[in-house]
């Protein structure tokens, strides 16, 4: 290897180059939200924010999963498991605060709480152990949606049953742009791999040009330029900037299995509130699933408990509402890398890797390195 | 030896503990005398014979434990990172190895000849850098106590200039001595299975002779080229060098695209969400040297082995104190964290 040349890095600067020219050669500003975790880790982790001009900002929605899950929803699955059942979720899930404690603390306390990498984990744990009571704690978005329609659509030991958190991105996004001040959407390239462009259609109806984004940070900036383009030319539409793997129906036997299991409701966003239709519940026909029917009577009195500890406790300030709906930056929020750090979170959105504070801290500080 | 793994009778004191002893330990290592008293007198300590001293020189004392399943890995040993390990400790403190010692403490149950093995590779390893073994210790422990050997090495340095790993000043050069990551991603590679890339393997190695030559350098005005040095084991390059620009009061900015790595850690890093950058090394030092020399020093660590990819990667900075940014192929910066754990665990 010659010195100064890297013995495995693709020729791709070149283009990225090019894109932050393009970017930059234009004059108009342009507020961009994105809404997913990834798309703020790519940005966080490549300085994009460091390379791109003061006309462009580019502002992190309600994207990370474990972050717009609701306070409540974590109390439930704590309850859960102090009423005697094995809770299983996701690692992130498990330093969340809810509004007493997180699923750590309960762990620790001696309730039974434990990590999975996906739903089939959980069900094998069920299968293994029937002397438990398996409950997976499902959250996310569309992305995670269909593992789980497809292991309840298979024969599940009856130990085992779902406390569904999931969420739908679109009613959400709808619900922003009439109430943020944004002038164009980065749509979730995850999400758009199942649920396909069209509906993010509504967004663009209503006057927002749209693009669905790759992961790359070549991705990122061709959306961002496609969504220039959009804005000169005085339209609005969806553009699919991620065509390698997105498509306009998207995956439709995922989306099969996703309806015959769930189906539409209204859900709690943390930060947001309860949006219409962004949730999703069993069908009736697998309500025997449904872990919150299930054991109804056994975790209300735990819950009752963890309601009244919460009632008790400090507040911290953390202004995770604002940044979710992208009204604040983290280095707004006066708990930001001082008592707030990945160690010792006050809020989701430091948990997370797909957390706007935790990519942050990690990689943007203030807002980006700077060279003084 | 007729028994064909480690009892708890082989560290008991005795006469089966002797034999190990003799039979392994004095039989495989070649250079274990530094004075008039050495390994072979099996006597209470023994003697580092100090020659060539001046008034400013200095011994250094250096001691590092080293656990990592599995003890054998592409393609060498727990023994080749011990004895790796010690020496580059006081390498990147600027001292000439004098002595190492050697303590052992095997579980019972560990297959003699997987012993011998890792005894005969720490004889190789240090072979390389002309440094003897002098003193050892070996204990056995119930193999419910532990699951794999644990080996512990100190080693004994000598210097005139003692460099540390704060002496970064605002205008110095960055270089590392060669591919980062190879240590960290092969043993994962190994552990888990994965076949990225057959070559790739583990680049512990003694770095003394690599960086004996440039410790020589002076500038015109006589004062030392190199300013700073460190090894970048566990926690990697987003350790280290942390740890220099916090210590030394300077930012250190590195250029993404100068970073030299293996297209297999590359691969395997992008592919499980790790950054090459936390990833442990075992055979590599980052320099920092005054302006100008970089062709200097370049040339003369492309001459070693163990040098032949060594890099410039960046430069100190007077700004953002105590913070390292990385600046990638299309000039987006970032903070380099510290790692807040190491991502792989238990490699060295």
């Amino acid at each position: 290897m010659e010195n100064g040349k890297s013995l495995s890095k693709p020729a791709v600067s070149e283009f990225e180059k090019k894109l932050i020219e393009r970017i930059k050669s234009s004059e108009v500003s342009l507020r961009i939200m994105h809404v997913c975790g990834t798309h703020e880790r790519t940005i966080a982790k490549y300085g994009l924010r460091t390379v791109l001009p003061q006309n462009i900002e580019v502002i992190s929605g309600p994207g990370c999963p474990v972050c717009v899950t609701p306070e409540e929803d974590i109390n439930i699955a704590i309850a859960l498991a102090k009423s005697g059942a094995t809770v299983v979720t996701f690692g992130d899930m498990m330093r969340v605060p809810g509004s007493a404690e997180s699923l750590l603390d309960a762990k620790s306390e001696g309730a039974d709480l434990r990590m999975v990498y996906s739903i089939d984990d959980a069900v094998a744990l069920a299968e293994k152990k029937p002397e438990l009571e398996v409950v997976f704690f499902g959250i996310g978005f569309e992305t995670t949606v269909p593992a789980n329609a497809a292991a309840l659509l298979k024969d599940t030991p009856e130990n085992f049953s779902l406390f569904v958190s999931q969420k739908q991105t679109p009613p959400a996004i709808n619900l922003l742009a009439s109430d943020t001040n944004v002038d164009a959407f980065i749509a979730p390239g995850h999400v758009a791999t199942i649920i396909g462009t069209k509906p993010f259609e509504p967004l663009a109806e209503k006057g927002f040009p749209v693009v669905v984004s790759g992961f790359e940070a070549g991705d990122v900036l061709l959306g961002i330029n496609l969504l220039q383009m959009q804005i000169e030319k005085g339209i609005s539409r969806v553009d699919n900037g991620y065509p390698r793997v997105v498509k306009p129906e998207g995956n439709t036997i995922a989306l099969k299995m996703m309806n015959e299991v769930f189906e539409s409701s209204g859900s709690e966003w943390r930060g947001i509130g309860n949006i219409e239709d962004s949730g999703l519940v069993l069908r009736k026909e697998f309500e025997e699933k449904d872990a919150v029917k299930k054991y109804e009577d056994l975790y209300s009195a735990p819950l009752a408990e963890i309601r009244e500890k919460a009632e008790k406790k400090d507040k911290k300030r953390c202004i995770c509402a604002a940044i979710l709906t992208g009204k604040a930056k983290p280095s707004q929020c006066p708990n930001f890398r001082k008592e707030c750090t990945p160690k010792n979170p006050s809020g989701p959105c430091m948990v997370s890797q797909e957390g706007m504070c935790y990519n942050w801290f990690k990689y943007s500080r203030e807002g980006g390195a700077r060279l003084a | 030896m007729k028994t064909k793994t480690i009892s708890l009778e082989h560290g008991a004191g005795g006469e089966v503990m002797q034999a190990l002893i003799g039979d392994i330990i004095l039989k495989n290592f070649q250079n274990k005398s530094a004075g008039s008293i050495g390994l072979d007198s099996l006597d209470d300590g023994s003697t580092v014979r100090l020659e060539d001293l001046n008034s400013s020189s200095e011994l250094v004392l250096t001691t590092d434990s080293h656990v990592i399943t599995p003890a054998f890995f592409p393609d060498t040993n727990i023994g080749r990172l011990a004895v790796s390990g010690t020496v580059n400790d006081l390498t990147v403190m600027g001292a000439k190895p004098l002595a190492l010692t050697c303590a052992v403490i095997v579980p019972e149950g560990f297959p003699i000849h997987e012993f011998e093995e890792i005894i005969k590779t720490m004889d190789q390893t240090a072979a390389e850098v002309g440094v003897p073994i002098i003193t050892g210790d070996t204990k056995t422990v119930e193999k419910t106590a532990l699951d794999s050997i644990i080996l512990n090495t100190a080693g004994l340095g000598v210097t005139d200039s003692p460099v540390r790993d704060s002496g970064l000043k605002p205008g110095d050069k960055i270089l590392v001595t060669g591919t980062i990551g190879d240590h960290g991603i092969s043993l994962m590679a190994h552990r888990e299975g994965f076949d990225f890339d057959t070559d790739l393997v583990s680049d512990s190695a003694p770095l003394w002779k690599l960086i004996e030559p440039i410790l020589k350098l002076r500038t015109p005005e006589g004062e030392h080229v190199i300013t700073a040095m460190k090894d970048p084991t566990r926690g990697g390059l987003a350790n280290a060098l942390n740890e220099m620009a916090a210590k030394s009061g300077a930012g250190i900015l590195i250029e993404e695209s100068l970073i030299p790595y293996k297209p297999a850690v590359n691969t395997a890093c992008e592919m499980l969400g790790l950054d090459p950058l936390e990833v442990a090394n075992e055979g590599k030092a980052i320099i920092g040297i005054k302006a100008g020399f970089e062709e200097e020093v370049l040339s003369i660590l492309k001459k070693h082995p163990y040098g032949k990819d060594a890099a410039l990667i960046g430069e100190v900075t007077a700004e953002n104190k105590g913070e390292v940014i990385l600046r990638n192929r299309f000039g987006g910066m970032r903070y380099v964290d510290v790692p807040s754990g190491d991502p792989i665990p238990r490699v060295c």
